[in-house]
């Protein structure tokens, strides 16, 4: 029904749609909760409940990104994951504590608050970083040395600031007052990381790669993609714009830092993409060759193609339904 | 150490935190979204006080599911990479499933469920309220189903070393899966009466004289008493259908060496696998052959069938199965008492009145669903080694090449987080108890007219 060589291409990109979901949607609300140091007790409550409704569908997006690696491309999550090891157990730890405080904040005893409001941070805060310090390992080939875990500190810690200025972008859209107030000053902050971490990775993973290089700077393809840069330059200097201006008098705009940090992790994303098209292990297996036998890839397949519009409709229907300012969360 | 074994019992410690939180969850949707109707159908606010106060336990419950599930999932690669490079093509449709059609229904509803009943018509929260219970039950199914699949493979083909699916249906509805899932499904049930049981029993305890405390104490009595019986038949199914596809299994459950006729039941023994035989070994005549073969004279395999021709065992290690195993029965055996007590009680007494050593036993109980559950999984899981998938891979061959170390830090990390977590649980569902169900601000739910 399906052709062979069509099939990876279609999980390659439904597994990019998955972690770019996941880096947008989680990198919300883990950016929330590494700006949880910055706030009062009664702001976090607040910043709490504007991603209450929505975080745990947020992480399942990495769920599904992780099980189309492990369905599609078996060999490759093998060999990602192995050599990820230590990263993603902190991750793991991270993404545990962090799921848990929250619930736990709201619901053990008054004087615990304190203590899983720091495991949220620190939770949230281990899940950025080796998030980041996977992506950076990853971009370096998967190798282990000084130079490649340098690197990967450093995108380590970009991710984490990105993800800081995406979750100060939701803070400003989903609050109001002093808090919202507060949000642009992190934002205004945050972005310069932003502009750092993403010329950063920009400069280097071409670099470490000759192959990757050639992909960027060959005539034409240099005419074709230099509208990305250009595009993501213009995006920094309106949020920056923006940020000096925000919060307006009727609350106008204060959509836009969240939605500018969208639209610069979705071109980062693409970049990214390309980059290491068609590979899945970099420089090692392609796509093609990672992937399973296409009666396995058919079957999920056709289940993908009913169940994930559906889902995508019932997950925008929840963000209609929680618009607007965030208030206090209540179970009646 | 040693590489296999440490990742067998990190997995085997994550699996073990994890399934204690489903287990919650599973029967608690269906338990609120009655409670819900319950409320709808009768106004009387004493099911929206116990709404209201389970709906915040589910909460809790869900989220420690959620997060130690996603471990599971990411350990398939970190460590069991040739489960998935083996079974990847039946294992991987059956994940990415469950994925698609429970994981993300349970966690966007949950949002509209728990924060969305001011913002949404009263239909759609019950409706929510429906399609997280259905969503966790869908997640249960699928997991059972590749559970089920490994222990009974049924409807692929190997070529080259590599499984391959040849009958999707043969594969779902693989000889032990109708059990397996029956087995399970019971015994959330079981753990959720008893947890609403004990916990209600708690606040009886402390002089919680609310409505809600003694309706919570009387559903729980009654859930526990409705489905133990059903529970221990379907117990018995499930092992009779273990004796047909996995005897081995039940040959070390039952610690039965030999084949043979007039098999006694042992109720308590040392079994040793270097001598070959039980020590201390108490047990009732012919019993085994009674239960597994409806007949005193019935010929059960023994373990030493199941021995290669170098001597090494192809049976599961004898004492942890058949330890589990009589703590899992030992466990439903004081459920039936007590629920039955406690069911006889309520008809005599009613809920106000029960007597306090009975509600300090039911409080005793609180988490006695997890215990039995633990060991039926200990019992099933234990008793598949040396498997992983029955007669096609061993655990052995599918771990992963990771430095021992390695293993043994992120289990050591992972056992920190799992005791600080397991111990916070605990103390918060009491502490939610003893907040009681008072709430500050009236409900926003109205009955349907």
């Amino acid at each position: 029904m399906f052709d062979p060589q069509t099939l990876p291409l279609i999980f390659a990109s439904l597994m990019g749609l998955s972690i770019l979901l996941y880096v947008v949607l989680d990198g919300f609300d883990l950016g929330v909760g590494l700006l949880f140091p910055f706030a009062t007790e009664a702001e976090r409550d607040r910043m709490i409940a504007s991603i209450g409704p929505f975080w745990d569908a947020n992480e399942t997006w990495l769920v599904l990104a992780i099980g189309l690696l492990l369905v599609a491309f078996p060999a490759a999550h093998g060999a990602i994951l192995t050599a990820l090891y230590l990263p993603v157990a902190v991750m793991l730890i991270g993404l545990i504590l962090r799921g848990v405080a929250f619930e736990f904040r709201a619901k053990a005893p008054v004087a615990h608050k304190r203590p899983w409001d720091a495991a949220f941070w620190a939770g949230s805060l281990m899940t950025a970083l080796s998030q980041g310090f996977m992506l950076g390992l990853y971009i370096m080939g998967l190798r282990w040395g000084w130079a490649e875990i340098a690197f990967a500190s450093l995108t380590a810690v970009a991710l984490a600031v990105a993800y800081s200025f995406i979750g100060a972008g939701w803070t400003i859209l989903k609050t109001d007052g002093a808090l919202q107030i507060k949000a642009v000053t992190w934002a205004r902050g945050g972005i310069w990381g932003v502009v750092l971490g993403m010329g950063a990775v920009s400069v280097a993973t071409p670099l470490v790669s000759p192959r990757i290089f050639d992909k960027w700077f060959r005539f034409p393809e240099i005419v074709a993609l230099a509208p990305l840069p250009m595009m993501s330059g213009l995006l920094v200097a309106l949020l920056w714009l923006s940020l000096r201006r925000l919060p307006t008098r009727d609350d106008s705009f204060a959509w836009f830092p969240f939605a500018g940090a969208v639209t610069l992790m979705v071109l980062g994303f693409f970049g990214m993409a390309y980059s290491f098209y068609p590979y899945i292990v970099p420089d090692r297996l392609t796509i093609w060759q990672a992937a399973s036998s296409t009666e396995a890839l058919t079957i999920i397949l056709v289940g993908t193609l009913f169940v994930l519009p559906v889902i995508l409709c019932y997950t925008v229907l929840a963000y209609v339904i929680f618009r607007g300012k965030a208030t206090k969360l209540s179970y009646v | 150490m040693d590489t296999l074994l440490l990742s067998r019992i990190q997995f085997g410690a994550n699996i073990s935190f994890h399934i204690l939180f489903p287990t919650i969850t599973i029967a608690l949707g269906w338990v609120l979204l009655f409670f819900k109707l319950r409320f709808q159908i009768t106004g009387a606010q004493k099911w929206m006080d116990l709404y209201l106060f389970w709906v915040k336990v589910f909460a809790l419950s869900f989220a420690l599911g959620v997060v130690s599930g996603i471990t599971m999932s990411f350990q398939f690669g970190t460590n069991w990479p040739g489960f998935m490079e083996t079974v990847g093509n039946i294992a991987g449709p059956l994940l990415a499933y469950e994925v698609l059609t429970a994981f993300f229904l349970e966690a966007v509803f949950l949002g509209i469920m728990l924060f969305g009943a001011a913002r949404v018509p009263v239909w759609v929260h019950t409706l929510a309220t429906f399609l997280v219970a259905f969503g966790t039950t869908m997640s249960a199914f699928w997991i059972i189903v590749l559970n089920s699949w490994m222990h009974t493979p049924a409807g692929y083909e190997l070529r080259d070393g590599v499984v391959h699916a040849i009958d999707w249906f043969a594969i779902v509805f693989n000889p032990s899966m109708p059990y397996r899932l029956a087995h399970m499904l019971l015994a959330s049930g079981l753990t959720v009466a008893f947890l609403i049981a004990g916990l209600s029993a708690y606040r009886a305890l402390r002089g919680d004289r609310d409505p809600a405390t003694a309706t919570g104490l009387r559903f729980g009595v009654i859930l526990g008493a409705l489905l133990i019986p059903v529970q221990i038949v379907a117990g018995d199914m499930h092992g009779l259908n273990t004796l047909e596809h996995q005897p081995q299994k039940v040959a070390a459950m039952e610690a039965n060496w030999e084949t043979r006729g007039n098999v006694p039941l042992v109720l308590f023994a040392l079994p040793d696998e270097t001598l070959r035989e039980n020590r201390f070994e108490l047990a009732i005549p012919s019993m085994a052959s009674v239960i597994l073969k409806h007949d005193p004279a019935g010929v059960v395999p023994g373990l030493n069938d199941f021995v290669a021709a170098d001597g090494s065992a192809l049976h599961p290690p004898v004492a942890p199965v058949f330890w589990s195993f009589r703590v899992m029965v030992g466990t439903g055996v004081a459920m039936l008492g007590l629920s039955w007590l406690g069911a006889a009680l309520l008809w005599r007494r009613g809920a106000d009145a029960l007597p306090r050593p009975y509600l300090h036993a039911l409080t005793a109980m609180t988490f006695a669903g997890w215990i039995a559950t633990l060991a039926g999984w200990y019992t099933t899981e234990i008793g598949r080694q040396p498997w992983l998938v029955q007669g096609v891979l061993t655990t052995e061959a599918a771990v992963g090449d990771v430095a021992g170390g390695m293993v043994l830090s992120s289990l050591l990390a992972y056992l920190a987080v799992y005791v600080l977590l397991l111990a916070a649980y605990i103390g918060a569902l009491f502490h939610l108890a003893r907040k009681g169900s008072v709430f500050p601000a009236a409900p926003a739910l109205q009955p349907a007219e």
